[in-house]
């Protein structure tokens, strides 16, 4: 390995890094990517030995591995593809209760025995074995890098004592049980528990977490110390035990000192790198989540280069560029980065398992000594116990919430070893320390009793100990807002008592942090972001998608039903957009993104498009609201605010909305527009009862109809009609600012017409329709809920391009091209109305499905049309023409 | 270990007071030295000014409220019993304390605690965080981080949230119930992560000791 890492492809790596601009980011990408790349290819073929095990093993297992893997309860505890039957993993998976008391990791070691077996069978000799180089440099990396990176800061740095604390006690713990160089060795590496193994088990028993955080980190940093100390005692070992000198004991003292917090400090620089890079990377946003990848390996690797502790380093790396580096990056990235991440680390630590598997079973590398593993089980267990109870004895000194004897119990019952153990064991040098084997042999127990005995037992343990579970509640903005008031209040009561407390330099360091290193490290954009804020745009957008997500189910949306909210008097007047809605009495659209936007031609045409339809297609029903009364400003209110706080979330909703639209869209009628009716509505889908909703013709009231509709059931179509003269509308709609949109073009973004209400108030007559053979019924809370976002949504769904005149708009439209002509309604004396000639042909409507529908070339729509009648015999030949329509559809 | 008899003996009533709170000797000598310093006109009563010149204090988005929060309505001076008195709800909760229905609530159990921390917001002292009030607080907290737009879509919902009886309002019971576990948890938390002052207090008194 020392020799990979002086190979100059490697050691040229951070340096290329840094001597490279970083105002040419690409070009260091791409370097850094190719040499990064180039690396581990290198690497094979320096390493003889591993491209033969890597090409079969990795090939044949990593498939099975990894649906294995997906087969687990970790990833989907529902699923049993077909495709699953063929590996070996759905084995473990015949029964759904069998893998909910089985931990992922036994499992894992059971494949692992179950191959080697195989293997053994088939071969008589062990082919396969753990490598240092593929160990140190692709499993280590993944599995502590995942660790690292996903550690809850906070949580961690709150809990940094007692993780540091029980680390190294427990190290030195179990170097008491044996005064041999090589059983200090062996105490090392034994005493590494597993962070993976913990947390399997742990998230499965979903204990509290202050446990977790504390036996989980605890276990990282142990990863970490206990490969720091196992190096150390590998040089110890090498120089041959007769040589080592007391001072040379103090030297690895030192050396352990410096190698941890070197290592450390490399991660917390390559950290900053990560996160100042990041800053740059707004317009590639796809090498977003390969830079985190990259930068945080590169920190592994130059730790590893100038022999630091390479897993402190990353580890460090990932806590520390985790809170700036996910506020730069974009969401899509984040997404990949998890679990690209997790994906990886499974996959290394799946593979570690099975090779611990396959030599278990292969006994030729293995030597029993029933005194050696019996006490090291024994000694394991209770010094993990008594080094749990000092050290917790030592806290407790020092904590508020003492960790108290069942946390203890759990704690030291939680001491699982894993992997990493059992990859260090393998990994010792068999000529230099004679004992290799048996240390293997009771690495290999010592880790199936862990894993399996330990694995199955801590949950009725948990049960039994009633240990106090996480409750596993999502955030609220409440505890988001306390959880910030009590911090300064309480730094505050330091500051009043005199004492430099933990909060103390808490306040400290965030004080530094926002003054300077988020300015450094973060985006312009990000950094003016509040966290506060940040978190009510999440829990919002959480609670939007679980609303969509239960679909048509009974909600447990309670809390989107908004229940009461303040007067809308205290909200200030913000833009003159807004008041100029106060003063038209609309407390809807107050979507401020919506408002700014400035409506453009496109929208324009769209809307014309959409009136044009709308006028012809739509059959309406009216009725008069009974409930239009009914509407509170709070109800209002609820919706304003709601809308506000759906624009941010408009991407996460397209997808999920796509999908439900389009389902909508099979089961609704197209429906007539009515004349008279209000203005403001263009085109929206809701989910709605087919009930027509005329609107009062006073402007104001008309301008609360959006929201006072969407209590009703079923889906609405609604159209809003354009003036039908040119006259009118120069008049109304001052050029383009018509923004309406069909929803066969745009299913995402259907409702662009309300943004427009506001304006739109004085252009007067206009009809609202719903059609009756809309079907879909949903719950009135949930709807509301739903169209709330989707209002919001809508509004954000196109943006706007710049205002134009209607009439040029003419002469380039796509119109004699379209497949409107050859339809009969081109036929139709409409062609030559100012309807036809207006831009709206031009849309991109005419391309859309709808047009070309039978529908729209069946006689029944045309006629419409053609008569464009007055108002009563429309309403007879709407009718006539929505029983023709239902019975088409 | 005289020092501090001597300190105790110099204020009045300092059983009761220990009895009241809870806190040791070495907390109350620890307390009164720092009173002490506070009080630079050396009258015995701290008034707000005293506190105002705590540096960082004054740094604190909340800071003028915990000030408030030592002074009773009415009152302009506080003096070291009921400085001691606020103090106290920091202190962790003590489990093993018996429950004794007869006893009135001590100072620093959980529900005092968020009493306290209830009262920061609730300014006008009505029993209910108002969506004024609480705008206040976020905005002292969020200064320029965010727009009023935000400001108020955030406290919308916080209430929203909280609200169960519809009165859009928090009462201290909503307070108390809106996040039902891990708030609780959080604050419980917090509460005792409060009483680090008075822990490391402790601790402090035991290292001065040790010398």
């Amino acid at each position: 390995m020392s020799s990979l890492l002086s190979s100059p492809v490697l050691s040229s790596l951070p340096f290329s890094l840094l001597s490279s601009p970083l105002s040419f980011l690409a070009p260091v990408l791409s370097s850094l990517l190719s040499s990064l790349l180039s690396s581990p290819l290198s690497f094979p073929l320096s390493c003889p030995l591993l491209s033969p095990f890597l090409s079969p093993v990795l090939s044949s297992l990593l498939s099975s591995l990894l649906s294995s893997l997906l087969s687990l309860p970790l990833f989907s505890s529902h699923t049993s593809s077909p495709v699953l039957s063929s590996c070996p993993s759905s084995l473990f998976h015949f029964s759904q209760r069998f893998t909910t008391v089985v931990p992922e990791s036994c499992m894992l070691i059971l494949l692992g025995l179950v191959l080697g077996g195989i293997v053994l069978l088939t071969s008589k000799k062990q082919l396969y074995q753990l490598e240092p180089g593929l160990f140190f440099l692709f499993l280590l990396p993944t599995i502590v890098g995942d660790a690292g990176y996903f550690m809850p800061a906070r949580l961690f740095f709150d809990n940094l004592g007692a993780i540091l604390l029980s680390d190294v006690s427990l190290c030195s713990d179990q170097k008491v049980q044996a005064g041999l160089m090589e059983f200090l060795l062996f105490g090392a590496l034994i005493s590494a528990v597993d962070p993976v193994a913990v947390l399997a088990v742990f998230e499965e028993v979903h204990v509290n977490e202050t446990l977790f955080i504390i036996v989980f980190g605890e276990s990282l940093l142990n990863d970490a110390v206990t490969v720091v100390l196992y190096k150390v005692y590998m040089s110890f070992v090498e120089v041959g035990p007769e040589n080592v000198q007391t001072a040379d004991y103090f030297k690895g003292v030192a050396s352990f000192l410096i190698v941890s917090i070197g290592g450390t400090m490399v991660g917390l620089i390559f950290a900053a790198l990560l996160a100042f890079i990041t800053r740059f990377t707004k317009k590639v946003r796809i090498i977003e989540p390969l830079l985190v990848f990259l930068m945080v390996y590169l920190a592994y690797l130059t730790a590893e280069l100038f022999s630091l502790s390479a897993i402190l380093s990353m580890t460090f790396c990932g806590i520390g560029c985790n809170k700036y580096v996910e506020a730069n990056i974009s969401q899509k990235s984040r997404t990949t980065v998890k679990y690209t991440m997790k994906t990886l680390a499974s996959i290394a630590e799946t593979i570690i398992f099975i090779f611990l598997g396959i030599s278990a079973v292969d006994k030729s590398k293995w030597a029993w000594d029933t005194g050696l593993i019996s006490c090291t089980l024994i000694f394991i267990f209770v010094f993990r116990a008594l080094g749990v109870v000092m050290q917790t004895w030592v806290l407790n000194w020092f904590r508020l919430v003492p960790l108290d004897k069942i946390d203890q119990v759990v704690m030291s019952y939680g001491g699982l070893r894993g992997a990493v153990a059992f990859a260090l064991v393998v990994l010792l040098d068999a000529e230099r320390v004679p004992a290799k084997d048996y240390f293997v042999a009771t690495t290999i127990i010592v880790v199936f009793f862990t894993v399996m005995f330990q694995g199955l037992t801590i949950k009725p343990l948990v049960n039994w100990l009633k240990v106090p579970r996480a409750t596993n509640r999502k955030p609220t903005i409440n505890e988001e807002i306390h959880e910030r008031a009590f911090d300064h209040c309480l730094t505050a009561v330091e500051d009043i008592a005199g004492l430099n407390g933990y909060h103390h330099w808490r306040d400290k360091w965030e004080q530094f942090d926002k003054n300077y290193l988020s300015k450094l490290l973060l985006r312009k954009s990000v950094y003016r972001k509040s966290e506060l804020w940040e978190v009510y745009q999440k829990i919002n957008i959480r609670d939007a998608i679980s609303v969509i997500d239960q679909g048509g189910n009974v909600l447990t949306s309670a809390r989107l039903s908004l229940p009461s909210m303040a007067s809308r008097a205290s909200f200030p007047e913000v833009t003159n957009v807004t008041n100029y809605l106060r003063e038209n009495g609309s407390g809807v659209c107050l979507d401020l993104q919506v408002i700014d936007n400035v409506p453009g031609a496109k929208v324009e045409e769209e809307s014309e498009t959409h009136h044009f339809l709308a006028g012809n297609l739509y059959k309406p029903r009216r009725r008069v609201r009974p409930c239009q009364h009914c509407h509170t400003d709070r109800q209002r209110q609820d919706r304003e605010i709601f809308q506000r706080n759906m624009k941010s979330r408009m991407e996460t909703f397209k997808t999920t909305r796509h999908k439900r639209h389009s389902h909508k869209k099979d089961r609704s009628d197209v429906k007539e527009q009515d004349l008279n009716d209000k203005p403001r509505r263009n085109v929206s889908w809701q989910d709605k009862d087919p009930v027509v909703v005329p609107v009062e013709s006073e402007d104001e009231k008309g301008e609360h109809l959006e929201p006072e509709k969407e209590e009703d059931v079923g889906i609405t179509f609604v159209a809003r009609k354009v003036p039908d003269t040119p006259k009118e509308r120069p008049k109304s709609v001052p050029a383009g600012l018509e923004v309406c949109q069909s929803p066969s073009v745009a299913p995402p973004s259907p409702t662009c017409s309300e943004r427009n209400l506001p304006w739109k108030g004085g252009i007067g007559t206009l009809p609202v329709c719903v059609s009756m053979e809309a079907t879909k019924i949903i719950p009135i809370d949930l709807q509301q809920a739903w169209n709330q976002s989707i209002s919001s949504l809508e509004s954000l769904a196109s943006p706007p391009g710049p205002v134009e005149p209607l009439h040029p708009l003419l002469s380039s439209s796509p119109l004699l091209s379209s497949p409107l002509l050859s339809s009969p309604l081109l036929s139709s004396p409409l062609l030559s109305s100012p309807l036809l000639s207006s831009p709206l042909l031009s849309s991109p409507l005419l391309s859309s499905p709808l047009l070309s529908s039978p529908l729209l070339s069946s006689p029944l729509l045309s006629s419409p049309l053609l008569s464009s009648p007055p108002d009563p015999q429309e309403k007879r030949e709407r009718k006539h023409l929505s029983c023709l329509t239902a019975s088409l559809i | 270990m005289g020092s501090t008899n001597s300190t105790l003996s110099k204020i009045p009533n300092v059983e009761e007071l220990m009895q009241e709170t809870g806190f040791t000797p070495a907390h109350i000598v620890r307390l009164y030295d720092r009173f002490e310093a506070l009080d630079k006109e050396k009258t015995g009563h701290l008034r707000p000014q005293d506190f105002g010149a705590i540096n960082r204090l004054a740094m604190n988005p909340i800071g003028d409220r915990i000030i408030g929060a030592f002074f009773s309505p009415g009152q302009e001076t506080v003096d070291f019993h009921s400085f001691v008195r606020t103090l106290a709800h920091f202190r962790p909760v003590d489990k093993k304390r018996p429950k004794d229905p007869s006893m009135p609530e001590p100072v620093n159990s959980r529900t005092s605690k968020l009493k306290f921390a209830f009262q920061l917001y609730d300014q006008d002292k009505d029993g209910k965080i108002s969506r004024a009030e609480l705008l206040q607080v976020l905005r002292s907290m969020l200064e320029m981080q965010v727009t009023e737009e935000q400001l108020e879509s955030i406290a919308d919902r916080t209430i929203q949230e909280a609200d169960l009886d519809k009165d859009d309002a928090i009462s201290f019971e909503e307070f108390r119930k809106v996040p039902p576990a891990r708030a609780l948890r959080l604050t419980y938390q917090h509460g005792a992560f409060a009483a680090q002052g008075t822990q490391n207090t402790k601790t402090c008194k035991v290292h001065a000791h040790r010398k």
